[in-house]
């Protein structure tokens, strides 16, 4: 199989930082890296699991109700996730809030599913979906690992900025509040995307 | 097979519904338990961080009694085993919240009939140092979405014991703040009565004054929500102030329990 399908959409054809799609989400769940990784294995799973139903039913789906019947299916994909980390990840769950809900608004999804799924092989569709998604949550641990380095100093929880620098205990060091913001993830993002395209000047020009 | 039909369309999507509905069901249906019990557990630590255990210390041993009240001070029910599955630990804060602020709005004579009906939880709690503290409830309104807490009260009835706020969605680093262990920090102490009146704690912005027996530090950036949790605590503190009056004559004349809960209901009667 052409390992195009799975390199593109991680590197070149990054859905964050190439098609500048599903920004909202990582926004809001970037803040501290256990919510973002789980927000991108929740992601990565709808995504691939939702164009592998939407390949295998791709001739039964009558056109005309052919966008609300992608829409049932990750949101049953979206609730499953919802109601399973609701049940084993309770602390996380809590802390995604409404975001694990609005994954079905992401539009990397419903994108795949119109652009890839319907129109190719169950096998193929479910890497594709996958993929993206994967590509999706690699740009949010990138973005997580930063702010919640520099605006907590912490990783995962953990302390990695030594207590001793802090300004509290005789140091000289304070947290950056602005990284805890949503605008300075847009800001990294627009950085990820800048870093990118300077690397790639084929695809500025088309 | 001619998929554009108006009666394949149909078909189809009736299938889909009712498949999907069954798969939704089944899964709520078997995955019921362990998130109720995660949410129990949550609301458990919760009240041990109200009167400042952490999360290793034993919930049933350190929560003695669960009891409701309603809003004229009547004790309605009182569990002493079982905590986590008494009328009061289960009672929907959210929904009495809002009858405590639809009674809020009617007029004085019809308020007696409306506080009868609300169920308020009161929790007892057994504190490592031989102390003991009254666990109270607090619910409102924030800036984005719910917020809600407990507070507890040392024998007096008035000096704060400890204190846990948590949100739903509340700007981090700003209103989310609420939830904090130094913000929470700033409540112990503080007395809910001033002079014998009535004042709920103020939580000021600008910074309480010093000195001061009942003000804290706002958040700065999280106005809205500083308000909405002042706001929150003085209309729950509102309708459970029947009740706390009544425990504290209660304490001020060492009286049998039972004669005093007979006086109140008479009260109650005669209005």
């Amino acid at each position: 199989m052409d390992k195009s399908i799975i390199t593109n959409p991680i590197l070149k054809n990054n859905p964050v930082t190439v098609l500048v799609l599903g920004i909202c989400s990582a926004l809001a769940v970037t803040v501290k890296l256990e919510p973002a990784c789980v927000m991108a294995i929740s992601v990565t799973a709808v995504t691939g699991f939702s164009s592998l139903i939407a390949s295998l039913l791709r001739n039964t789906i009558p056109n005309r109700i052919r966008i609300i019947v992608q829409l049932v299916i990750v949101a049953l994909l979206v609730i499953l996730v919802d109601q399973i980390l609701k049940a084993f990840a309770y602390d996380v769950s809590k802390q995604l809030s409404v975001y694990v809900g609005l994954i079905i608004t992401n539009c990397i999804i419903m994108g795949r599913i119109e652009a890839f799924a319907l129109g190719n092989k169950p096998l193929p569709s479910l890497i594709d979906g996958l993929a993206n998604g994967a590509g999706y949550g690699l740009i949010l641990i990138a973005i997580a690992f930063i702010r919640e380095l520099i605006g907590s100093g912490t990783l995962f929880g953990f302390q990695i900025i030594p207590e001793s620098w802090y300004m509290a205990n005789g140091g000289w060091y304070l947290n950056n509040g602005m990284f805890i913001m949503p605008p300075m993830a847009l800001i990294i993002t627009g950085c990820f995307i800048w870093l990118q395209r300077s690397f790639q000047k084929d695809e500025v020009k088309k | 097979m001619d998929t554009n039909k108006n009666s394949y369309t149909i078909i189809y999507s009736i299938v889909m519904v009712v498949v999907v509905a069954a798969v939704l069901a089944f899964v709520s249906l078997s995955l019921k338990d362990k998130q109720n019990e995660n949410i129990s557990m949550e609301k458990q630590q919760y009240l041990l961080a109200s009167v400042g255990l952490g999360a290793d210390a034993n919930f049933n041993e350190v929560i003695k009694e669960a009891i409701v009240v309603d809003g004229n001070g009547k004790v309605i029910n009182t569990a002493t085993s079982d905590i986590a599955k008494s009328e009061a630990f289960n009672i929907n804060t959210a929904e009495q919240t809002s009858k405590i602020k639809a009674m809020e709005l009617l007029p004085a004579s019809e308020q007696e009939a409306a506080r009868a009906e609300l169920r308020l939880p009161v929790f007892i709690a057994d504190l490592p140092d031989g102390s003991q503290a009254y666990i109270f409830s607090a619910y409102g309104a924030g800036l984005w979405g719910p917020i809600w807490g407990w507070v507890s009260l040392k024998t007096d009835l008035s000096t704060i014991a400890g204190v846990k706020f948590d949100h739903s969605g509340e700007t981090p680093g700003l209103g989310a703040e609420i939830a904090t262990p130094w913000f929470a920090g700033q409540f112990p102490g503080k007395e809910m009565f001033v002079d014998g009146e009535f004042a709920s704690i103020s939580i000021v912005k600008g910074g309480a004054k010093e000195g001061s027996l009942n003000e804290v530090d706002a958040i700065s950036g999280g106005t809205i929500t500083s308000k909405a949790l002042d706001a929150s605590i003085r209309m729950w503190f509102e309708a459970y102030l029947p009740y706390l009056k009544s425990l504290q004559a209660l304490a001020a004349t060492p009286m049998p329990l039972e004669g005093e809960v007979v006086e109140t209901q008479e009260v109650v009667e005669n209005n």
